[in-house]
């Protein structure tokens, strides 16, 4: 009888075919953190630096494949469309390695001085990178519902890694509750989505949200579902008014995880948006166009505005970050009119975004080792003994803020040239033009901490030089090489364009 | 004789949407996180709720799957999200979320 339901069970399954290769980055991903987590148990506790250089090797190893992937050139989808590697994927997966990568040169040093533990610490931190990759590759709902929560579940525990502190508490829980909110928001839109199409694929979403009729008149169900569903991600880039967690979540939380959320995990709520709006929710670009122009508008507006008055350099960054997030939003609201404009703005943002702000955090890291604090006050006078210092971190503001010929100008010019071809719209002008206010603003506090560096006196006249450790230098020069090569190139624009989607 | 209406999958969409809202509130008015945190548990049921009644309405099989990866991710999230939330509270018995202060502006 077994034998019988045996043999009838084999006839009826077929086993989908896996290509291995296509999967090879997420195999040694995942082969990695096992080793990670291994290594950690089997190293003497005094031995440091082990566990986080085989954490390096193994993001290193898991871009191998990605390459060989980008030069083999093939389009490959999987499991039913489910699961595709297209250049849109690839382009995403090697700046996701590449960002986890100079954030474990950030983390190396403060996790081996600090009182946290280690092993446990890569790996989630390589956990998360994992989700991040399968988020980049996923073309069906339940695929980025899983990405999602393998990103973000590592991620509120980093964020209240510092669990004896109230600040780490803090930072823990008010990003854990609003993430969970987030993705019950974003799960409900799902639901409304399958019921509608019958199915969880995008492209079968994106007949179905075009074609608007699916059990009698579904409009307004559609709607509901692609509002509820852009809603969750808009908590995940922290887009006002769903913005409320960032700073406090990056002030409390370690940061050099800070870093991570600031750029990987924001990075990978774009990555989301940008598959949603442009694959399933294309037909509904009425619904689209406005809620991104609205998002777009307050949170360049609302981040910029108390970044102004902050005092804390790495809630500075936090504000800072909420209005970059706003700028990569602004194309996504001429989506209708520049599908393909928009998708190359937002992925060269997001390159050029991850170099000048991880930087920018690698150069917070090594002033703080010496002066203890995160107060902008007690940057004054930073040129007189770090002179080299300085000048990066100059750069980095100076980028963030967009001027030429430094990378960050190269992304704000994207954004204008999305909102303004391939003809002028009214929405499109408007919004261009709250961009060009906003950067004007955005450069008075950048400028500022700039100006405490140079011009300010040291505030407790202790004038020795900075030590830097190895691995947050090399960190310092990854960031700043890319910065400035992706101002003065068009390397990142042509990364933008080339980052297309496999046609449905 | 009581005339008994008949119960079609729309009832449980509607007791879906109401339940998503019963917990949606709740996260937003309750104090204490422990609570908060159950009404975010009564969102997701509501989804999986909707799911499955979308799965027989659509006779498909694809519905059912989903709910299965949802209620395994909850149960992570319910695991972690203790684990935070009893490392506030040792630090701060009784703390609400209120009392969430340290960090701000």
């Amino acid at each position: 009888m077994f034998a019988f339901l045996l043999q009838s069970v084999a006839s009826t399954f077929d086993r989908p075919a896996i290509d291995l290769h296509a999967l090879a980055p997420e195999f040694v991903l995942t082969g990695a953190l096992v080793v990670v987590l291994l290594v950690d148990l089997f190293t003497p506790k005094g031995s440091r630096g082990i566990v986080p250089s085989v954490a390096g090797i193994g993001i290193l190893a898991a871009m191998v494949p990605v390459l060989t992937l980008a030069l083999d050139g093939a389009d490959r989808s999987m499991f039913g469309g489910a699961y595709v590697v297209d250049n849109f994927s690839l382009v995403l997966q090697a700046m996701f390695l590449l960002a986890a990568y100079v954030v474990v040169l950030l983390s190396t040093n403060y996790v081996a001085e600090g009182d946290y533990a280690e092993g446990e610490y890569y790996f989630l931190l390589l956990c998360a990178l994992l989700g991040m990759l399968v988020m980049a590759s996923s073309r069906d709902l339940i695929t980025m519902f899983v990405a999602l929560e393998l990103l973000s579940i590592p991620a509120y525990m980093l964020a209240g890694w510092r669990k004896r502190d109230r600040r780490g508490n803090e930072a823990g829980v008010k990003y854990y509750l609003m993430g969970v909110f987030a993705s019950a928001v974003m799960l409900y839109g799902m639901s409304l989505l399958y019921g509608i199409s019958g199915s969880t694929l995008f492209s079968d979403i994106a007949l179905a949200v075009a074609r608007g009729n699916g059990l009698g008149d579904t409009t307004p169900l559609i709607t509901l579902g692609v509002v509820f569903v852009l809603i969750g991600f808009a908590f995940k880039v922290s887009a006002v008014p769903f913005h409320t967690w960032a700073p406090d979540t990056y002030e409390g939380a370690p940061t050099p995880v800070t870093a991570f959320l600031a750029v990987s995990s924001k990075a990978a709520g774009f990555v989301a948006l940008l598959q949603l709006i442009l694959i399933a929710f294309i037909g509904r670009d009425d619904v689209v166009g406005p809620l991104m122009w609205v998002l777009a508008a307050l949170t360049m507006t609302v981040g910029n505005l108390i970044a102004l008055r902050q005092t804390n350099i790495v809630r500075m960054l936090a504000y800072s970050g909420v209005a970059q997030a706003g700028f990569m939003l602004a194309p996504l609201a001429v989506v209708g009119s520049n599908s393909d404009g928009a998708r190359s703005a937002v992925v060269t943002y997001l390159l050029i975004y991850a170099a000048m702000n991880l930087g920018a955090f690698a150069v917070v890291l090594i002033v703080a080792r010496k002066t203890r604090s995160a107060e902008i006050a007690s940057w004054g006078g930073l040129f007189e003994y770090a002179p080299g210092l300085t000048v990066l971190m100059t750069v980095f503001l100076f980028s963030l803020a967009g001027i030429p010929p430094l990378g960050g100008w190269l992304a704000k010019f994207v954004v204008f040239r999305a909102l303004l071809s391939p003809d002028l719209t009214a929405g499109g002008v408007i919004l261009a033009v709250v961009v060009g206010v906003n950067s004007v603003i955005a450069l008075y506090y950048y400028a500022n901490v700039a100006r405490q560096m140079w011009m300010n006196p040291v505030p407790d006249g202790d004038r020795t030089p900075v030590r830097i450790p190895f691995s947050l230098a090399a960190a310092v020069t990854l960031s700043v090489v890319l910065t400035v090569a992706f101002g003065v190139s068009d390397l990142a624009t042509h990364l933008g364009d080339l980052a297309t989607f496999l046609p449905a | 004789m009581i005339a008994i209406a008949q119960v079609t999958p729309v009832w449980y969409l509607v007791l879906a949407s109401v339940v998503f809202a019963i917990g949606a509130v709740g996260l937003l008015v309750r104090r204490n996180p422990l609570v908060m945190f159950m009404c975010v548990e009564l969102m997701l049921n509501a989804v999986t709720l909707t799911f499955v009644t979308f799965s027989r309405m659509l006779n498909d099989v694809n519905g059912q799957t989903v709910v299965v990866f949802v209620l395994v991710v909850a149960a992570a999230e319910v695991v972690v999200g203790l684990g935070i939330i009893v490392a506030l509270l040792r630090k701060q018995p009784s703390a609400t979320a209120d009392d969430l202060t340290v960090l701000k502006g």
